[in-house]
């Protein structure tokens, strides 16, 4: 029940987001630190969930069949792979890995 | 509706809203596999409707993270859907019970598919055929994947857990164009790593989010840095923001 609050709540706050931008003065929009931090602050949520999804299983490191799924999607990214092709190579990669004993 | 389809924007828009709304199967499966329930998944979809965002917070969920933190991540990522919705704003100008839906669909690939356009008409053309879209999309194959996920028994044995890792590098991706992004990405990886045993899962993302947040701040550089859709509506790169 408790993770319906926090996901409600996290809907209220994105749509908040969204709308707070429609309602601002333009001026706001000069301040280009803003637009900059929203956007590093982009960039580092994204590579630091792809690290913890690779290696950190709760309050451990773990070299897994995941750091294999890691390596063949940067592989099929850099081949210019459609978005769901990456993921299904990701997970393509850790099953077979898991399969041969990797776990 | 011939002339609607003979707009390059409307064209570009659904276009999109096809290849984004196909990873929604994704998102879908995924989700059920990291211990939120079909409503739960469809909520996301439904009401946050931001892909980044949605798989921040069932990633954390799903790396057994608090939901407190798992909300925290999915906010601070929605931050640049205000940035857009400025941009769209001074571009588009909606007015009365527009402005509340043009809010809700305001995402990278709309603002990506309206702001590669430069006259005013196809601009909010292209805004809409994105936006609206990817939503009827995104939320059809998010119901898709959380139905064919939910039966798919033990998701590890399916590598569920290393299409996750594929996704968030998928989503990383068309960020990181030139030395910089990549050096901010390098940069919060380490930090989320070394904080890893230190504190609660889930709150490593937070301190990644600081540090990039301060790099932000009292750095200078391009101000629409990480500001990338997704999935690039125009083949050749250009710097949104600039022209408008």
């Amino acid at each position: 029940m408790s993770l319906w609050i926090w996901l409600l709540m996290a809907c209220a706050f994105a749509y908040a987001w969204k709308l707070v931008g429609y309602f601002v003065p333009a001026k706001l929009l000069e301040n280009p630190r803003m637009s900059r931090v929203a956007g590093t602050m982009t960039i580092g949520l994204l590579a630091s969930l792809t690290v913890v999804n690779a290696v950190a299983s709760g309050q451990s490191l773990a070299a897994d069949a995941r750091l294999g799924a890691l390596f063949a999607a940067a592989v099929a990214l850099a081949l210019r792979a459609p978005f769901l092709v990456v993921v299904v190579v990701g997970a393509a990669t850790a099953a077979v890995l898991r399969m041969l004993g990797w776990n | 509706m011939k002339k609607l389809l003979s707009s390059p924007a409307v064209r570009v828009g659904l276009s999109i809203s096809v290849a984004t709304g196909l990873y929604g199967v994704s998102f879908g499966a995924l989700s059920v596999t990291s211990g939120l329930d079909f409503w739960q998944t469809m909520a996301l979809s439904l009401l946050l409707f931001s892909g980044g965002s949605q798989f921040a917070f069932i990633g954390v969920v799903g790396g057994g993270g608090s939901g407190i933190a798992a909300m925290s991540a999915a906010t601070l990522l929605g931050m640049r859907n205000g940035i857009y919705g400025m941009q769209l704003n001074a571009l588009l100008h909606p007015t009365g019970w527009r402005k509340y839906v043009a809010a809700q669909v305001t995402i990278d690939e709309s603002t990506a598919t309206s702001t590669g356009q430069t006259d005013p008409a196809e601009q909010r053309r292209g805004f809409w055929a994105a936006g609206l879209g990817i939503y009827v999309l995104w939320n059809l194959f998010t119901a898709v994947g959380a139905l064919a996920g939910s039966g798919l028994g033990d998701p590890k044995q399916w590598g569920l857990d290393g299409a996750a890792v594929a996704a968030f590098l998928a989503l990383l991706w068309p960020r990181l164009k030139g030395r910089e992004p990549v050096a901010i990405a390098v940069v919060c990886a380490v930090a989320t790593v070394v904080a890893v045993p230190f504190v609660p899962a889930g709150v490593p993302i937070l301190v990644a989010a600081v540090v990039a947040a301060a790099i932000g701040w009292f750095s200078h550089g391009r101000s629409d840095e990480g500001m990338e859709p997704d999935v690039e509506p125009y083949r050749e790169h250009h710097h949104r923001g600039a022209e408008t």
